[in-house]
């Protein structure tokens, strides 16, 4: 069912910003599966964790309780998709009691200006 | 202009599926071109041709599916979101081993692909979501 990857040599910045918890909806989960797919498009990606999307990335996550996927390992694996770039907010951090001890993976933590220049400077933004 | 719209939520139960149309709508009536709808996550009930909401309020539906035949706009609903909440074309319908599908005329499905493809092709991709 998946068409091919079409990239028509054109290069975009995409840029996903996931600031929503990672349970409760499923929006940071289905934004999970359009990055695993655009991935292979070959664009200039990046991820942007803020708000209460920084608890995306936190350790230790088990949903057995409420029965629903994790999917919260997948994040880890994004390296293997050659999506690396993942930034996440410090403002959003800080708020939450979190540093990035907390985190699963590697970031890069940069404050609310240098995300907003980052915003600045996508052309696609996918908002979840 | 050419555009991407990426629909995230279902019909009346948020605003997003009738700003995206009154966009739509207006950026046509304006010269602009559609290149795509894509609807994702609750989105794709947008396609559901078995929806029938009072007399006297809008058909969210049905009103895609006219917008779409005026002006030949490609309405796609994810693929993956779909078969979760049980959006259902003949082909899938086939494919699952299901009794019955439920999309609406001038929708289709495909994957998310779909919708990476109108954020490089589209020269602005407007998400209408929460």
């Amino acid at each position: 069912m998946e068409e091919e990857a079409q990239s028509s040599g054109v290069i975009k910045k995409f840029l996903y910003i996931n600031r929503r918890a990672p349970h409760g909806t499923i929006y940071a989960h289905e934004a999970l599966e359009t990055v695993l797919i655009g991935a292979a498009f070959e664009q200039d990606v990046t991820l942007a964790f803020l708000d209460d999307g920084v608890f995306q990335l936190k350790k230790n996550q088990d949903t057995s309780e409420i029965g629903t996927k994790n999917f919260s390992k997948t994040y880890a694996a994004l390296e293997m998709y050659d999506v690396e770039k993942l930034y996440v907010e410090k403002e959003s951090l800080d708020q939450r009691g979190m540093t990035a001890d907390d985190l699963s993976v590697d970031v890069k933590i940069i404050n609310a200006d240098e995300m907003k220049k980052l915003i600045n400077e996508s052309e696609v933004i996918l908002n979840f | 202009m050419k555009f991407g719209i990426l629909v995230n939520e279902g019909p009346y139960t948020h605003q997003a599926s009738d700003s995206a149309y009154l966009f739509t709508k207006a950026a046509i009536e304006d010269g602009h071109e559609i290149y795509r709808i894509f609807f994702y996550h609750d989105g794709v009930n947008n396609g559901t041709r078995l929806a029938t909401p009072p007399q006297d309020d809008r058909h969210i539906p049905n009103r895609w599916t006219e917008l779409a035949k005026e002006n030949e706009i490609d309405l796609v609903v994810c693929v993956a979101a779909a078969q979760r909440r049980g959006m259902v074309d003949p082909d899938e319908m086939k494919r699952n081993g299901k009794d019955a599908n439920n999309l609406a005329e001038n929708f289709r499905i495909s994957g998310l692909g779909q919708l990476i493809e109108a954020g490089i092709q589209a020269d602005r991709l407007i998400t209408f979501g929460d």
